[in-house]
C-alpha cells in the first residue's frame, strides 16, 4: 500500500437518492494504490449503491467520485478496472468460456488471457459447459474471472464469498490476497466481518448509507491488552505499575487491563509470581471487528432515534 | 466497436431462440408461399382452396419470376412480429438476465454497446432475409421443372430492391421490439404488445378508419404496418388481388421507405437515450 501516492478511488460527499429514499448519504472514500480495502456494511446499507456509481452503472444525485484519475464509466478507467457487482451475471445458454471470450471481444483483451484467468479461478476443467449449469460457488468464480480478464489495476468485487462453501470461501480470500501482494488495489464489499479483518488492510464502515468510520483495520482495533486475573488484585496492580509504569494498568470489574503487548505475557506472569502473588488467568484481548462494528453502527442507530 | 460487435454477433449466433424464429419465418414462408399453392394447384380446380383461381396463375404464382412476393410478401405482419420477438428477446434478455451490467463495465460505453447489439441484429436480419429467398428460390426452381414453367428471374436490380426493402421491413419491427424491450426491462411485456399492435390494432385501425372515419386515413397511413405493407407492395410485383395480408398501395413506395427510414431512426435514438440516461441497477 502506498499511503502518499494519489488515491485511486476518491469519493467526497457522495449522494443517491431514489424518490424519498437516500440510499448513499454523504459518503467520502478513499482507497489508496496496492491496498486491500474492506467496505463493510450490513445488508441494506448502500454498499451496492456505492460500487454502482463507481462502475459508472448508475449516476450519483450529488458528490464528487474519481475512479483512476477519470471519472467513472469512461473507456479508460472501465478498461483498467474489473469488477463483479452483486450476483455474477452471465449468458445461461452460453459456457463459461463464450462467456469470458465475448466480455475479452467487448473489452478488448487478447484470447490467451481467457485460459490465464479460468486456472486462476480453477475453473478451467467446466469452462465448456453452460453457465446455467454452474452452481452458485462457480458461478461466484466464473465472475471474479471476468473481473480479472482485463488484467486490471483496481478490482472491485461486491461480496465475492457470497454462495461458496468453506473451501471455496478459503480459496476466494487467498485469491483476493495474492492480488493484493501482486500490487493491484482491490476494493471488497462485504457483510462478513471475519473475512474483512483477515484480508484488507483499510476498512470503511457504512450503515444506512452513512459512512461511520475508515481506518486501518489494526487502527480500528484498538490497542491490544492483556486480561489478569490474580490475588491480592491491589497488590498485583502495584507490582505491575511498578514493573511497567504509570497508566498501564487498570481495575477492570474483578480484573487487571495491563496495556502491553501480548508477547510480554510471560513476563508479567514472572513478575507477579516472583512477587508471590497467585495468578489464576492471564490471557490477551483484542476487539474483534466484529464489537467495533456493532459499536458504530448501534450508536449511529441510536443516534438517528435521538 | 469491432469487438463489441463480435461479442454481440456471437451471442445471437449461440443463441436457440433467434435460429426458432428464423425456423418459424422460413416455414411459414414456404407454407404459405409453396406448399399450399402447390397443393391446390396439383389437386385441380374443384378444390375449394382454387376456387375461381385458374390452376395456371396459381403456378404463375410459385414460379421464380414471384420469387420476391414469397419471399418478402409476409414480411409486413407475421414474420414482421417474429422480427419484433427477435429484438425483445435480444434486448430484454440484457435486462431479465442483468447481463447489462456485465457488459457496460467492461470497455465500451453504453451508445457503443447498443449500437453494436442493433449492428449485429440488422446482421441476423440479412441472414434471414436471404435464407428466406435462398429456400424461396429453390422451391420456385423446384416448382418450375417439375411443372415445365417459365425459368425467368426478376432482374438483378429488382431483388436487390426488394430484399433491402424486406430487410428494412424486418429491421423496423425488430428495432420496434428492441426499444419496447428498453423502455418496460423486460422480455414478455414488448412481446405481448407489440405482436398485439401488428397482428390486431394496425389492421382494425385501418378497417374502421376506411369504413367509418375515411379523413382519418392520414393517421393510418403513418402507422408503421402501413408502410411495411406499402414499401413490399411497390418493391414487388404483386397486385392488389393477389396481396397477401397486410400487404396494400395505401401510400407511395417512396413515402413508406422515408416513413419507415424515421421509424427506425427513431426508434434507435429513443433506446439510446433511454440506455444513456438511465440508471443500470
Amino acid at each position: 500500500m502506498n499511503e502518499t501516492a494519489a488515491p485511486l478511488v476518491e469519493v467526497t460527499g457522495l449522494t443517491k437518492r431514489y424518490g424519498d429514499t437516500l440510499a448513499v448519504d454523504g459518503v467520502d472514500l478513499t482507497v489508496l494504490p496496492g491496498e486491500v480495502y474492506g467496505f463493510l456494511g450490513p445488508n441494506g446499507a448502500g454498499k451496492t449503491t456505492t460500487l454502482r456509481i463507481l462502475t459508472g452503472l448508475i449516476a450519483p444525485t450529488s458528490g464528487s467520485v474519481r475512479v483512476l484519475g477519470g471519472s467513472p464509466g469512461q473507456a479508460d478507467v472501465l478498461g483498467r478496472t474489473g469488477s463483479m457487482i452483486e450476483s455474477p451475471a452471465f449468458y445461461p445458454y452460453l459456457s463459461g468460456l463464450d462467456n469470458l471470450r465475448l466480455l475479452a471481444e467487448y473489452a478488448e483483451v487478447p484470447r490467451e488471457r481467457i485460459d490465464e484467468v479460468l486456472d486462476l479461478v480453477d475453473l478451467a476443467d467446466r469452462a465448456k459447459d453452460r453457465f446455467s449449469t454452474y452452481s452458485l460457488g462457480m458461478k461466484q468464480r466464473l465472475g471474479v474471472a471476468a473481473a480479472l480478464l482485463k488484467d486490471p489495476e483496481l478490482v472491485i468485487l461486491d461480496e465475492p464469498t457470497n454462495g461458496l462453501d468453506p473451501a471455496g470461501m478459503r480459496d476466494m480470500r487467498r485469491l483476493i490476497r495474492e492480488l493484493g501482494s501482486e500490487g493491484r488495489t482491490v476494493l471488497l464489499s462485504s457483510h462478513l466481518l471475519g473475512e474483512v479483518q483477515q484480508i484488507c488492510d483499510r476498512v470503511g464502515i457504512i450503515n444506512s448509507g452513512r459512512m461511520v468510520a475508515e481506518h486501518n483495520v489494526e487502527d480500528l482495533r484498538g490497542e491490544q491488552e492483556l486480561v489478569v486475573r490474580a490475588a491480592p488484585r491491589e497488590t498485583a496492580q502495584s507490582v505491575l505499575t511498578e514493573f511497567l509504569g504509570a497508566g498501564t494498568v487498570h481495575l477492570y470489574d474483578d480484573t487487571l487491563r495491563v496495556k502491553v503487548a501480548p508477547d510480554r505475557a510471560a513476563e508479567v506472569n514472572r513478575v507477579l509470581v516472583e512477587a508471590g502473588i497467585a495468578v489464576s488467568e492471564l490471557h490477551s484481548t483484542e476487539r474483534a471487528l466484529e464489537d467495533i462494528f456493532f459499536e458504530l453502527t448501534t450508536s449511529e442507530e441510536r443516534a438517528d432515534v435521538g | 466497436m469491432l469487438g463489441s460487435y463480435r461479442a454481440e454477433l456471437l451471442k445471437l449466433r449461440k443463441r436457440s431462440a433467434v435460429w426458432v424464429l428464423f425456423g418459424a419465418g422460413l416455414v411459414l414462408s414456404l407454407i404459405f408461399g409453396y406448399l399450399l399453392p402447390y397443393l391446390g394447384y396439383t389437386t385441380g380446380d374443384d378444390n375449394p382452396g382454387t376456387d375461381g383461381v385458374p390452376r395456371a396463375q396459381v403456378l404463375e404464382g410459385m414460379l421464380p419470376s414471384h420469387v420476391l412476393d414469397n419471399t418478402i410478401g409476409g414480411y409486413p405482419i407475421f414474420a414482421g412480429a417474429l422480427a419484433l420477438v427477435l429484438g425483445a428477446i435480444v434486448i430484454g434478455g440484457e435486462y431479465t438476465w442483468g447481463t447489462l451490467k456485465t457488459i457496460l463495465t467492461q470497455r465500451p460505453g453504453r451508445a457503443s454497446v447498443l449500437t453494436a447489439q442493433f449492428l449485429a441484429l440488422g446482421t441476423m436480419i440479412v441472414v434471414w432475409v436471404l435464407g428466406i429467398f435462398v429456400a424461396s428460390a429453390l422451391c420456385s426452381i423446384g416448382i418450375a421443372a417439375a411443372e415445365d414453367g417459365s425459368m425467368s428471374w426478376p432482374g438483378p436490380l429488382d431483388l436487390l430492391r426488394g430484399l433491402a426493402g424486406g430487410w428494412l421491413v424486418l429491421m423496423m419491427w425488430c428495432l420496434a421490439g428492441a426499444v419496447l424491450a428498453v423502455a418496460f426491462r423486460n422480455v414478455a411485456l414488448p412481446i405481448g404488445l407489440g405482436v398485439v399492435w401488428i397482428l390486431g390494432i394496425e389492421t382494425l385501425l385501418a378497417g374502421v378508419v376506411s369504413s367509418l372515419l375515411p379523413d382519418l386515413d392520414v393517421v393510418t397511413n403513418a402507422l408503421p404496418g402501413t408502410n411495411a405493407g406499402s414499401l413490399v407492395f411497390a418493391v414487388t410485383g404483386i397486385t392488389a388481388a393477389d396481396a397477401p395480408p397486410g400487404v396494400r398501395d395505401a401510400v407511395s413506395g417512396g413515402r413508406a421507405l422515408l416513413t419507415l427510414l424515421v421509424y427506425c431512426a427513431l426508434f434507435a435514438g429513443l433506446a439510446a437515450w433511454t440506455t444513456r440516461r438511465r440508471d443500470i441497477t
